[in-house]
């Protein structure tokens, strides 16, 4: 290729590709507040695992202790000297050695609900793990209490959020789920707003999952529930709100899966650059500029 | 502007270097979360920086709770059908046998400190006390919860008995047994509380239990309520309540058996 040794080759093969126009995407607020999210969430995810190892076992109710009947646990049984992971689900039982119940640590297996290195500090702490996680669940209380008052402020939840009556039409919903299945992304002008599927995924996490996380947390607190035994009463105990804040945390690290999953294949370094300068890059096809 | 100008052969462009300086920095951001938590985990600072959010939940709680609001009461069909025991299950002592063996005849709470009028009390005396029977809720720190039914003596009737002193702050409970299973006396378990939290209502020295006697597993034959806070603070085998104005001179320096082992002071949360 002759222009590869040209001086300024990168231009020239740009200016083959279809025209590119860098159009304003995400505000300084939604910028700011999604890169503190992540690194809140992240955090706050693997002090969690921490703290869900000290009793790995969730029960629906008022009460919840070992005698009783656990929907979820993570059981470290040990036969003939070795350590072995099971998880009960409901009536099932699935054999998780190696990750759940029984994982490595110091190159032999030990018993530990999640693996060390899912764990914040990968050691068993629960005294450290409670601290880094109610530090960085005051941080992103705050970081979601400015995140809703400046998009009400901003207006970017009515702007950008909320779904129009046509997009909500089953037949143009049906339509995303397919061109999303087969990874055909809006181009062009559609590119500019977000797809009513991110609308909708981004409500429920940003509304529903995140706020939820918040108020089971401090349900489980028992100064507060002394205050507003309303917590108790809306989630039907504190081993129930324990219980859908797992649910919940789940709910948001399947979100983040298909979320990066999404960013990887609909172009990788324009959604980077779009959610650190702002710049979305769009192609206008066949409408010259 | 003449790109050709600007951007020599072999430099950068801008989209290049973005795209270095982004993978530059989600590796280091992937690396520091995976080798530097640990290593975070024990630094003096940041730890310090962490320990600032405790600080801010005890304001705030404090703030919530300043009109001192009972916790949940449950009634009798909401008791849990057993009541997990932890920590110490039967302290260790020859005294605490003796006492044992006796049915706590011999037991006397000493209640000293900064009080006018010390205290020794025995179950009997307690027990002609007015009680308090409430059906609450126990929150262990690791996650689990249990409801039990607790009769006692509220701890403010305890103290107005003895009379504060003036600059009586917090109230230490010290306890029969040795958790830390040491030689000396440092092992043994105790807890503290302030005043605020010793005057609450469902703050009471229980020494009945779903209609019973306290059991020794629960810490016969007096245990801490303090329902508003976690289960560590619910001192077992309770011999002795203290009055004092800071806890900083006592074992660890930071209030309790658990606090000198890392976790919060204070507990509701």
């Amino acid at each position: 290729m002759t222009t590869a040794r040209m001086p300024s080759g990168t231009f020239r093969r740009r200016a083959a590709a279809p025209p590119r126009q860098l159009v304003p995407r995400h505000s300084a607020l939604v910028r700011i507040t999604h890169w503190v999210n992540v690194f809140c969430f992240s955090l706050l995810l693997m002090t969690g695992a921490q703290i869900f190892n000290a009793h790995p076992r969730l029960y629906w109710g008022e009460y919840g202790a070992d005698n009783d009947h656990a929907w979820l646990s993570v059981d470290s049984l040990q036969s003939s000297g070795h350590w072995r992971g099971a998880v009960h689900l409901g009536s099932l039982t699935f054999e998780s050695t190696g990750l759940l119940g029984a994982s490595n640590e110091n190159g032999a297996l030990a018993p530990r609900g999640f693996p060390a290195w899912l764990t914040v500090p990968s050691y068993q702490d629960l005294a450290a793990g409670r601290r880094w996680h109610f530090f960085f669940a005051w941080l992103f209380a705050i970081n979601g209490a400015v995140y809703l008052v400046g998009g009400l402020v901003k207006r970017h939840f009515g702007r950008d959020l909320l779904p129009t009556r046509a997009e909500l039409a089953p037949a143009h919903l049906v339509r995303e789920v397919v061109d999303h299945a087969k990874l055909d992304f809006p181009k062009g002008e559609a590119a500019r707003r977000y797809n009513v599927l991110q609308k909708l995924t981004y409500m429920a996490v940003a509304f529903v999952l995140l706020p939820l996380m918040v108020l089971t947390g401090l349900t489980m607190s028992p100064g507060l529930d002394s205050a507003f035994h309303i917590l108790l009463d809306v989630f039907g105990g504190r081993p129930s709100a324990r219980s859908i804040h797992f649910i919940c945390a789940s709910l948001l690290v399947a979100f983040v899966v298909v979320h990066v999953l999404m960013v990887l294949v609909s172009g990788v370094w324009n959604n980077l650059r779009s959610m650190i300068t702002g710049r979305y890059a769009i192609e206008l096809d066949g409408d010259p500029r | 502007m003449n790109p050709n100008v600007k951007f020599k052969s072999g430099a950068m462009t801008p989209f290049q270097a973005r795209r270095r300086w982004l993978t530059a920095f989600a590796a280091g951001a992937g690396g520091l979360a995976l080798a530097g938590c640990d290593k975070a985990v024990n630094n003096p600072r940041i730890d310090a920086t962490l320990r600032s959010a405790e600080k801010l939940t005890f304001a705030s709680q404090r703030l919530i709770l300043d009109h001192q609001p009972l916790a949940k009461e449950y009634g009798e069909r909401d008791l849990s059908p057993v009541f997990r025991a932890n920590g110490s299950m039967m302290p260790a002592s020859k005294e605490y046998a003796r006492l044992l063996q006796g049915g706590f005849v011999d037991f006397r709470l000493q209640v000293d400190g900064l009080v006018q009028r010390p205290q020794a009390l025995s179950l009997a005396q307690l027990k002609t006390m007015k009680a308090r029977t409430q059906i609450t809720r126990h929150d262990c720190v690791e996650g689990w919860s249990a409801i039990g039914k607790w009769q006692g003596v509220p701890l403010a009737q305890v103290l107005d008995l003895a009379g504060l002193k003036p600059g009586a702050r917090y109230v230490i409970f010290h306890c029969a047994d040795n958790l830390g299973e040491s030689a000396d006396d440092s092992g043994l378990y105790y807890e503290s509380i302030d005043l605020l939290d010793a005057y609450h209502p469902q703050t009471i020295l229980a020494y009945g239990m779903n209609g019973k006697d306290l059991p020794v597993a629960h810490g016969a034959p007096l245990r801490l309520r303090i329902e508003r806070q976690l289960g560590y603070k619910q001192a077992k085998y309770v011999n002795r309540i203290e009055v004092v104005d800071a806890y900083s001179h006592l074992n660890g320096g930071k209030g309790g058996f658990w606090e000198d082992r890392g976790y919060e002071w204070y507990a509701g949360i």
